[in-house]
This record gives C-alpha cells, sequence and structure tokens, in this order.
C-alpha cells in the first residue's frame, strides 16, 4: 500500500511539475474571452466532447485583457503525405480555427475543431466553403497523445499499479489489507455476477481476464470524466469502438459449432426461412450487438457530460433572469444531484457493458445438451445454457 | 450519422487498441491471474475448511451418539444384572425355604412313621409280653395247688406284683 500511495505520489508531483513548467508558457492574444451567452456555451461543450490535443486546465483574462489558457501541450504525432510529423500542441497556440499554420517536415498542419488537417500541396492558409469545411486541406492520420490518450495511459497505470500491489499482497497473506480490501471485492464481483452467470461456470475462467480489464478500465474512465479535469475519453467514439470490436473478436473466435450453427443453418426451424434467419443472425453477431455496445457506452456519457454542463452553464445564461446569486443556486443543485446520477451512470455503463461482453461471449461458448436440444415433436426446447443451478 | 463518423478518430482508434491490447496483456499478466489464482486457491482453503469442520462435526455427534449408546448399553447391563441377582435371591430363599420345608415334612414323616412303628412294636410286645405272661401265670397256677382261695388269691397278688417289678 505504502508503494502505491508513495507512486501516486510521484504521479502528482510531476503533474504539478508539468502544470507549474507550462501555466505561463502558454499564452495568446486571441481575444476570446470568458464563456457566456447560450452560442458559446453550445460551442464550448460540443468542443469538450471531442478529444483534444492540449491538456486544457483553465482560462482566465489578465489584467492587460491578455485572454490565458492555463494547462500543458501534449505531443502530436500525425502520418501525413510526407511522412511522420512530430511536434508539440503547443505550436498551434490553441487555435483550433485553422489560423495557425504548422510546417513541419514539408507539410503544413492546420487545427480546426480539435481536428489536425494537413494543407494541400501549395496552399498557405485554409480556404472554407460555407458550411465552414475546408475545400484546400485533407485529414491526416493522427496519432497524437491526445486527451484521450493521457487518460488511458492514466488509468492503465493507475489500474495496473492498485491491482499488481493486490496481487502482491496475496503472496504474503490471505487476506489483502488496506485499499486491496476494496478491490478484491470488485473483482470478486466482477467474476462471480458478471462473468459466471453470463458465460457458465466451465468457460468463465479464460475470459474473466478480459471482462476484468475492460469493467475496471471503463469505471475508472467514466469517473476520470466526471472530474474536473474534462476528460471525456469513453464519450470518445474511437474508443468505445474499440471496446466494442474487441467484444466482437473474441466471441467471433470462441464461438464454437453449435454457435455457428446457429447463426448460419437455424436448427428446428422450416428450411425456406434458414437463410432469412442467417442474414438476420449474421447482421445481429457482426453489426448489431457490437454496435449497440459501442452506441450505448458513447451515447450514455456524452450524454451525462452534455447535461452536467449545461446545468452547470446555467449558471451564465440564466444571470439575467434569475440573479447571479439564484443562477449560480440553481445550477449548484441542480448540477449536483445529477453529477450524483452520473456517479451512478459511470458503474452501470461499466457493467452493462462488461455484462453484455460476458452475455455475447457465453451465447457463443455455450454448450447444448443434444439430448434436451429438440423435444420428441422435434421443436426446440431451449437455446441458452442453464446456469441457475450452479448458483443456488 | 455524418458527426458521429467525422468525429471518429482512426489515429485515436488504433493507439487505444494498441493500448487497450498491452493493458489487457499487463493486466492479465500481473493482475488477473495472480489475484483469480489466489482467490481460488483461499475459496478451495475455505471450502475445504468447511468440509473438514464438517466431518469434524458429524464424527463428534457419532462418538457422542456411540457414547450415549455404550452408556445406555452399560445401564441396561447394570440393570439386568441387578435383576438376575434379585431373583436368583429370591429364587434362592424360596428353593431353600420349600427344601426346609420338604426336609421338615419328611423329618415329621419319618418321625411319626418310626413313633408309629415303635408304638406296633411296644403294643406287639405288651400283646406277647401279657401272654407270656397269661401263660407264666396259668403255668404257676397250675403248677400250685390251687385248693384254697387264699393261695390263689396270694398268687396273684405276688404275680401281679412280680409284674410290676418287672
Amino acid at each position: 500500500m505504502m508503494q502505491v500511495s508513495n507512486t501516486i505520489k510521484t504521479l502528482l508531483q510531476l503533474l504539478i511539475l508539468c502544470f507549474s513548467l507550462q501555466s505561463f508558457a502558454i499564452s495568446d492574444t486571441e481575444p476570446e474571452g470568458a464563456v457566456s451567452g447560450k452560442e458559446q456555451v453550445d460551442a464550448y461543450i460540443l468542443h469538450h466532447l471531442k478529444d483534444s490535443h492540449d491538456f486544457h486546465l483553465f482560462s482566465y483574462t489578465s489584467d492587460s485583457g491578455e485572454r490565458k489558457h492555463v494547462g500543458f501541450p501534449l505531443p502530436v504525432i500525425l502520418w501525413s503525405s510526407n511522412g511522420l510529423a512530430t511536434f508539440m500542441s503547443s505550436e498551434f497556440h490553441h487555435d483550433d480555427n485553422g489560423q495557425v499554420v504548422v510546417e513541419k517536415n514539408g507539410s503544413k498542419f492546420v487545427k480546426l475543431h480539435s481536428k489536425i488537417y494537413e494543407l494541400d500541396a501549395g496552399a498557405s492558409s485554409v480556404n472554407f466553403d460555407e458550411e465552414h469545411h475546408a475545400t484546400n486541406a485533407h485529414k491526416v492520420l493522427d496519432f497524437s497523445i491526445t486527451k484521450s490518450v493521457v487518460g488511458v495511459l492514466l488509468v492503465g497505470l493507475l489500474m495496473l499499479l492498485a491491482f499488481s500491489s493486490l496481487a502482491k499482497q496475496y503472496g504474503k497473506k490471505k487476506i489483502p489489507t488496506g485499499f486491496g480490501r476494496v478491490l478484491e471485492p470488485l473483482v470478486l464481483y466482477v467474476r462471480d455476477e458478471i462473468a459466471r452467470p453470463n458465460i457458465g461456470e466451465k468457460h468463465y475462467r479464460k475470459f474473466t481476464g478480459y471482462l476484468l480489464t475492460v469493467f475496471f478500465f471503463i469505471w475508472v474512465l467514466n469517473l476520470l470524466g466526471l472530474t474536473p479535469f474534462g476528460f471525456n475519453v469513453t464519450g470518445q467514439i474511437a474508443v468505445t469502438a474499440c471496446l466494442a470490436i474487441f467484444t466482437l473478436i473474441i466471441y467471433t473466435v470462441s464461438g464454437n459449432k453449435d454457435y455457428w450453427m446457429h447463426i448460419l443453418w437455424m436448427p428446428g426451424v422450416p428450411v425456406f426461412v434458414k437463410p432469412i434467419l442467417a442474414i438476420i443472425e449474421l447482421a445481429g453477431a457482426f453489426i448489431i450487438k457490437p454496435f449497440s455496445l459501442l452506441v450505448r457506452l458513447f451515447a450514455n456519457i456524452s450524454a451525462g457530460h452534455i447535461v452536467v454542463m449545461s446545468l452547470i452553464a446555467i449558471m451564465f445564461t440564466l444571470k439575467e433572469s434569475l440573479g447571479v446569486a439564484g443562477a449560480t443556486g440553481l445550477s449548484l443543485v441542480l448540477s449536483f444531484f445529477i453529477t450524483l446520477i452520473e456517479v451512478l451512470v459511470a458503474f452501470l455503463q461499466a457493467y452493462i457493458f462488461t455484462a453484455l461482453s460476458a452475455l455475447f461471449i457465453g451465447m457463443a461458448v455455450a454448450e447444448h445438451d443434444h439430448d434436451h436440444e429438440h423435444d420428441e415433436a422435434g421443436h426446440e426446447v431451449a437455446d441458452t445454457e442453464d446456469v441457475r443451478a450452479d448458483f443456488i | 450519422m455524418e458527426v458521429l463518423l467525422n468525429d471518429f478518430s482512426p489515429g485515436l482508434f488504433v493507439v487505444q487498441t494498441i493500448l487497450l491490447l498491452a493493458l489487457i496483456f499487463l493486466m492479465v499478466k500481473f493482475a488477473w491471474k495472480p489475484i483469480l489464482n489466489s482467490l481460488n486457491e483461499r475459496e478451495a482453503g475455505i471450502e475445504e475448511a468447511l468440509a473438514a469442520a464438517d466431518k469434524a462435526r458429524t464424527d463428534m455427534q457419532n462418538l457422542q451418539a456411540d457414547n450415549e449408546k455404550m452408556l445406555q448399553e452399560a445401564r441396561a447391563e447394570r440393570e439386568g444384572m441387578l435383576k438376575e441377582a434379585r431373583e436368583i435371591k429370591e429364587k434362592m430363599i424360596s428353593d431353600s425355604k420349600e427344601q426346609a420345608k420338604l426336609e421338615g415334612d419328611k423329618m415329621l414323616k419319618q418321625a411319626q412313621a418310626a413313633i408309629e412303628s415303635e408304638k406296633k412294636a411296644a403294643v406287639a410286645d405288651i400283646k406277647s409280653q401279657v401272654a407270656e405272661l397269661s401263660v407264666a401265670i396259668a403255668e404257676k397256677v397250675l403248677k400250685e395247688d390251687l385248693s384254697s382261695n387264699d393261695k390263689q388269691l396270694k398268687l396273684v397278688d405276688t404275680m401281679l406284683s412280680d409284674i410290676k417289678l418287672n
């Protein structure tokens, strides 16, 4: 435990160090001003929901009227038409409208709505069409260490530290102490309430590692999204898509003969129905299931962020009609309760994602008892493995 | 949908895939495997201990039942022995009473029989002595001269006194 707290302390020190080094290095003169008004709130929320290339903590307007942003830059790693280009995000000077052009490796890059574009050859600045889409720039493959990647790395590191220290504790004693005493029931919960009942006593061991990783990964990231650091990792569609595709690959690879039989040539139905069912089942297995996983997590977390931020924005938008104190009070009360709900949602979504993954895996590896699969009349009797008896 | 697709960052997807793979690998190797193994071990240990405790309890119960049974048996045996002893005592007493009675009866009978036979013998003896005396008297009477009455009477007296003297 000492080790963990020491490591956390070191991490915090590092963070503070970065912060103090960078806090005054980043400043720009763009007269953006503080966020107020409906359009600005909308833009701010949309901006927050997107991934960002630098770690922005807060902004303020200095006495000289200069808008200062406090945070630290993150490395940008791009695969452009001229090969790899790396630089720090501070080179964009917090520009998000394609004004600042960064030249690296003979390519010109601009940042536009949190996305990095490469200017076409010969162009020196971005031209926009009526819908504010760039006409002479194209997207590049962006492997940057964005804020989301920082979040993933942070959570991964925390998980590794916490759970490897728990693992080490078992070497010395049977029952963990300290923080391990909190973690152990969580591990047991995932194993006994998610993996075991959904996958079945026979196969659950093989998949528990994946389910545990995904559960804690999503949960901690969801919770991290509720901190004022403003991470929105599980609200990034690329992240949830990645998680969903992992589940898809796992249940597709581990699917047994019965599983494929039920997808491709459903037993117990008339022959002319079988091809139709096969199409539906294939769509279900390869599109609907992963899509439901990725959209559910993405939408829930994004919605939560939007609601929390909108309620915080009441402070500004209702200032005129309710007064400063009234608007602030209302905003605090509402955002407090919605944040409580979001804490629940953070757990719930992690649970749902993991439980559904376990369920899909369970359906793929379920062993059908061929003796009772069909009754005397040839009808299908049960399509799922009944494991309830194992838990009574 | 278009916005969603626009928001989808292939670069982030690739980075996330690599990081997630690494995380799963590291977590399984350094955390989940040892944790789950020790948990399973501990659960098996607990199950074993519970089974052992159960067994000990049933053993104990069996032992107690055995003890109880033995006690019961011993008690029953003691009871039986006491009963037997009492029976034997009673039987002995009644037997000896019987025997004593029988013996007494027998002795009584014998005594009666002896008395009877003695009596008979005595009577027979008296009879024979009377007869002999009568004959002797008769003889003496005959031998003496039974001339006078006085003499006869004197004779009878003498005779009778003789008998008494006998």
